[in-house]
């Protein structure tokens, strides 16, 4: 039971990051009909400008701020950041690509993959950067948390699911309840007719780009801030994230969140039960499974065609 | 444009009609090249038949060895070879069946496999190459076959990712196959060593002869690739190439009119898996060992490049993307001949773009000033500035020209290297005479960064310009560089 | 027993029911048009019968035998071929090429005979290429000789939909849906297709139904004329009878029209 609980918690810690990439994927995707392959290593560059200002700010040993501002600004920090890679990319390789047929932004999309992660690594190097979360507040977040049953919460797994959690709900609120958001789900039933009555397509583009970009940052400095990161996360995590979206429903927002934890649960569960060698082989069933049979995913609808 | 002729059709046609057929007159005039005495040796050799153009390939391939003795370029000739195979396999996929098969390369990773499992020490298992050889073939076919069958009804999008997972778990799988079940089957990340050379004609095929790379897999490589050049060459011809074809056009239509679609894509995934599992067994005897790692990501993008570059839908594009990207990223990998590439692109570049626009010779040699110039000025302000390693020959003297200080401080890498890219970046947004000023200190940062941070490591650096390859393609010159000129219906 | 039949055909998308209760009969040998405002379920009644959309409700027979369940391809290979309402050329593909490829249903040289081309394949290649020849003479000179090679992408809008009949043909079927072949061709070539459809008759054989909204077409050729509206048959007999009825010209032009007419 414990090792279950156990499992649970990692699984809905892993979910929460997964969910946070597959909402980027599938906001990009609703809105251009294009999986972003360039999306994982935006979450990448992510963790490293999380890094890169947690230095700056005395890093985890030695923090100028308290430990709460200091997480908050380098979230935002890798957030922000992430936002503006994500205009760049969007402005330059997809934007000339918009009428091409779809292969064309696709095998861009992976040219824009290989050329981040290999110019982190030309800049950064190939070796690790760690958080060093544990050394803040004297291993305050590892070690304070609450309990269920014999299992200990930490903090951190806390923090982490909570703050991917609110930054959904705020996505949702965002796409749902807002004129903006109107207008990006209406682009992304029909961009011609959204476009003829009057919304501003560029703008609606780019301002997903920005959402999805900056989920991305917060999801890499949530990921590294439990797992050292190196530049080639990025392939790896965004596969999981876009198979994710497609699981949960590509184009729907809650179907990303839903697929983000299936993803986490069955991760874990496999990892935990059976062995850590074997996950991506369970994933990679329900992936197919879901392909044959249900290939819109759990929430997404179904492409009616006319022919 | 109407064609409307209300008579009835007895006069014979005569071919195409002034004012009559827009697109054929237009297309007379199409070729590479433009109008001048080039074009009139370009007409000419447009009515050469494949085949002769195939044995004067082949005959020229195969001096190779002969000119060059150092095992080092017989090494990247063979490499090249296979990468020519390769190229012909996901072309029949991406280029025939307009399939984006992303895990083309595990294909290749697993006739690498078969082939090491069959012909080694790992299992004891020495079935003789004539056995082995097309017994990884059918493996591979079969095993195309199979990663095809939950795709076969999965359009674009999906079937990428699909395709992608499959990678992925390929690696996952050979990586952790040391302890599957208890059972070493896969050696994991050590690989399987030891693995047996090629046995032809009663000769087994060393690879070192006398401490040179022995010659005789070269010539091995080449006539599978003449072979599986001229098979394909044949099926692209018949009623499956058509097949093919006409489901990359558009498979609602192909399969009204009879062809079966779904079947069909499993054909082209089965075959191109067999032509990369067939290069696989090149691959497997002549290293001698195989690991998980060479069968991923960056070979993929690598061969993909290959591909578009050259033109996907053509075979003889997707061979010269090979001849040309192999060579090309293997001289990548040495600074000097980095250096060399770096400015012979340039000045090349300029060159060509110059013939059309003066105005570009103007800018080259502004440049050229502005370097000598900024040079200067560097070496006045601070001689160490400009101290850097001074080679001979070449590198010398382009320290002439460039900036290259003694000691580089750790904030320049990043800042100038971004700061080129928001600069290119910047040049593409900017037009007429404000692009060409801008252009001038942007190509000068250009050659800054590659000459101070890209060259000291090669490897991320030439995977950046394979990166840059493909996107650049993919908006300037999709159809790449021998590939026809497509409609789509988007 | 008719070369076609449709017994009780239904179809719905979500709510919209497209098709409902649709009861069709095509003998051999007739040219049947099919007629109705636009929505009305005509193009979906091709997608049916082709094997695009599978009926919720009914049968559809071809020669007697269902060809409910069956694949698109399939049913192509029984006997029934198509033109589409928005072409669907092969574009990048040469206009003889893209005839050719239609043979595909009723040749068989397989893939490994194709690599080694043995005589069997070549002669069998020949034959497309006769047959493609054939097909593509039906136009006249229009599709013919350097036509060949050109790209179906380069070819004038008429030529195009000319060329979608020449491949549709191709696959040698017994019965040919033509959808709307008369769309945006100016008076002569409507005339001329209007020929061309009975002659596809007389001289190929074909049993044709056709979708039209061009009255003068569907009066130049009908043996029958059928009407739908909302997914339902509301007339069904020769062209005066059908033009006249009631029910049709409230449909296409309103109540008002209908009952003061």
């Amino acid at each position: 039971m414990d090792q279950f609980t156990q499992l649970t918690v990692d699984a809905l810690t892993l979910g929460s990051v997964y969910a946070l990439i597959a909402l980027g994927y599938t906001l990009v995707y609703g809105v251009l009909k294009l999986l972003n392959f360039a999306h994982g290593d935006v979450f990448m560059v992510g963790s490293f400008i999380g890094f890169g200002v947690l230095q700056e700010l005395g890093g985890t040993s030695n923090p100028v701020v308290p430990v709460w501002a200091l997480l908050v600004i380098v979230t935002f920090a890798a957030m922000a950041g992430c936002a503006a890679l994500g205009v760049v990319i969007e402005r330059f390789a997809y934007r000339p690509l918009r009428d091409a047929p779809r292969i064309a932004p696709l095998i861009s999309a992976l040219g824009v993959s290989f050329f981040l992660s290999n110019s982190m690594q030309l800049l950064f190097g190939a070796d690790p950067r760690n958080y060093n979360t544990f050394d803040l507040s004297n291993g305050a977040l590892y070690l304070k948390g609450f309990d269920i049953g014999n299992v200990r919460v930490p903090l951190l797994r806390i923090i982490t699911i909570v703050s991917a959690f609110v930054l959904m709900i705020f996505l949702w609120f965002l796409v749902n309840r807002t004129r903006t958001g109107k207008a990006m789900r209406a682009t992304s039933f029909d961009r011609e007719a959204a476009a003829m009555m009057g919304i501003n397509i560029d703008r609606v583009i780019v301002f997903t780009f920005v959402l999805g970009s900056a989920l991305a940052g917060a999801a890499g400095v949530l990921f590294a801030l439990r797992v050292p990161t190196t530049v080639s996360i990025g392939f790896v995590s965004g596969l999981k994230g876009f198979t994710a979206a497609v699981i949960g429903g590509i184009g729907s927002i809650p179907g990303a969140m839903a697929g983000g934890l299936i993803l986490g649960f069955a991760e874990s569960y496999t990892q935990g039960y059976v062995s850590t060698k074997w996950s991506d082989l369970v994933v990679f069933t329900i992936l197919i499974a879901f392909m044959i049979f249900r290939p819109q995913g759990l929430l997404g609808r179904a492409d009616i065609r006319k022919v | 444009m109407t064609d409307s002729t209300p008579h009835s059709s007895h006069t014979p046609a005569t071919g195409p009609a002034v004012g009559q057929d827009e697109w054929v007159a237009r297309h007379a005039a199409r070729g590479l090249l433009p109008e001048g005495p080039l074009r009139r040796v370009e007409e000419r050799l447009r009515v050469v038949p494949w085949w002769a153009w195939l044995v004067l390939f082949l005959a020229t391939m195969s001096l190779l060895p002969v000119v060059e003795s150092s095992g080092y370029v017989r090494r990247v000739g063979f490499d090249t070879v296979l990468y020519m195979l390769l190229a012909l396999g996901l072309n029949i996929v991406v280029g025939w069946g307009g399939l984006l098969d992303l895990g083309y390369v595990a294909f290749y990773g697993i006739g690498a496999y078969a082939y090491a499992i069959l012909d080694s020490d790992k299992f004891g298992i020495h079935l003789p190459t004539i056995v082995a050889v097309p017994l990884v073939v059918v493996i591979g076919a079969v095993a195309g076959f199979l990663v095809g069958l939950p795709s076969r009804r999965l359009t674009g999008d999906y079937l990428a990712i699909v395709t992608l997972f499959f990678l992925q778990l390929f690696q996952t799988v050979m990586t952790n196959g040391d302890s599957a079940f208890g059972h070493n089957l896969t050696g994991g990340p050590n690989g399987i060593l030891n693995i047996d050379p090629l046995h032809l004609f009663g000769h087994d095929l060393t690879v070192q002869h006398q401490g040179v790379f022995a010659v005789s897999y070269f010539y091995v490589a080449l006539a599978f690739f003449a072979v599986v050049y001229v098979a394909l060459k044949f099926v692209n011809a018949s009623r499956t190439g058509r097949a093919w074809r006409s489901l990359r056009e558009d498979p609602l239509a192909a399969e009204a009119m009879g062809m079966p679609v779904n079947w069909l894509k499993l054909l082209s995934f089965s075959f191109g898996a067999a032509v990369a599992a067939l290069t696989g067994t090149l691959f497997a005897s002549l290293n001698v060992s195989v690991f998980p790692l060479t069968f991923y990501f960056v070979l993929l993008i690598t061969v993909y490049t290959m591909v578009i570059l050259g033109g996907s839908g053509s075979q003889p594009g997707v061979v010269a993307g090979a001849l040309i990207i192999s060579p090309l990223l293997e001289m990548l990998r040495d600074p000097g001949k980095s250096r060399v590439i770096f400015f012979a692109v340039l000045v090349g570049g300029i060159a060509v773009a110059a013939r059309r626009s003066r105005a570009l010779g103007i800018t080259a040699a502004a440049t050229l000033a502005f370097g000598f110039a900024a040079h200067e000025i560097a070496r006045a302000i601070d001689s160490s500035w400009v101290s850097g390693e001074r080679g001979g020959g070449f590198a010398g003297f382009v320290d002439h020209w460039v900036i290259h200080p003694a000691q580089l401080a750790s904030w320049i890498p990043p800042v100038s290297y971004v700061g080129l890219i928001a600069a290119t970046l910047g040049v593409t947004l900017l037009h007429g005479h404000r692009r060409l000023v801008a252009l001038v200190p942007t190509l000068y940062l250009a050659a800054f960064v590659w000459e101070n941070v890209m060259l000291s490591k090669p490897e991320p650096a030439r995977y950046i310009v394979l990166g840059m390859i493909l996107i650049a393609l993919m908006i300037l010159r999709p159809s790449g560089l021998l590939g026809e000129r497509r409609v789509e219906i988007v | 027993m008719a070369l076609l039949e449709l017994d009780g055909v239904s179809l719905a998308f979500g709510g919209l029911r497209v098709v409902d209760g649709l009861d069709l009969r095509v003998e051999e040998g007739e040219i049947v048009s099919v007629i109705g405002p636009n929505g009305a379920g005509k193009t979906t009644l091709f997608n049916l019968i082709t094997g695009i959309y599978r009926p919720e409700a009914g049968d559809i027979r071809l020669d007697g035998e269902t060809i409910v369940g069956l694949e698109p391809h399939e049913i192509c290979c029984r006997g029934i071929s198509r033109t589409f309402q928005t072409l669907r050329l092969f574009l990048n593909m040469s206009v003889k090429e893209n005839v050719m490829a239609a043979a595909y249903g009723h040749t068989k040289a397989g893939i490994f005979r194709s690599m080694l081309r043995t005589p069997g394949m070549r002669r069998e290649e020949r034959e497309i290429e006769a047959l493609a020849e054939k097909r593509l003479a039906f136009f006249g000179d229009r599709l013919m000789g350097y036509r060949w090679d050109q790209p179906a992408f380069s070819l004038s809008y008429a030529n195009r939909r000319r060329l979608e009949i020449a491949r549709a043909t191709a696959t040698n079927p017994r019965l040919l849906l033509l959808d709307e072949p008369a769309a945006g061709m100016n008076p002569a070539e409507t005339h001329e297709i209007t020929e061309l459809i009975g002659t596809l008759r007389t001289e190929g054989g074909y049993t044709i139904l056709v979708i039209e909204h061009d009255m003068h077409v569907v009066e130049g050729i009908s043996d029958r004329v059928v009407a739908l509206d909302h997914g339902i048959k509301i007339a069904e007999g020769s062209f005066e009878t059908v033009a006249t009825n009631e029910k049709v010209v409230e449909a296409y032009l309103g109540l008002n029209t209908a009952t003061t007419k």
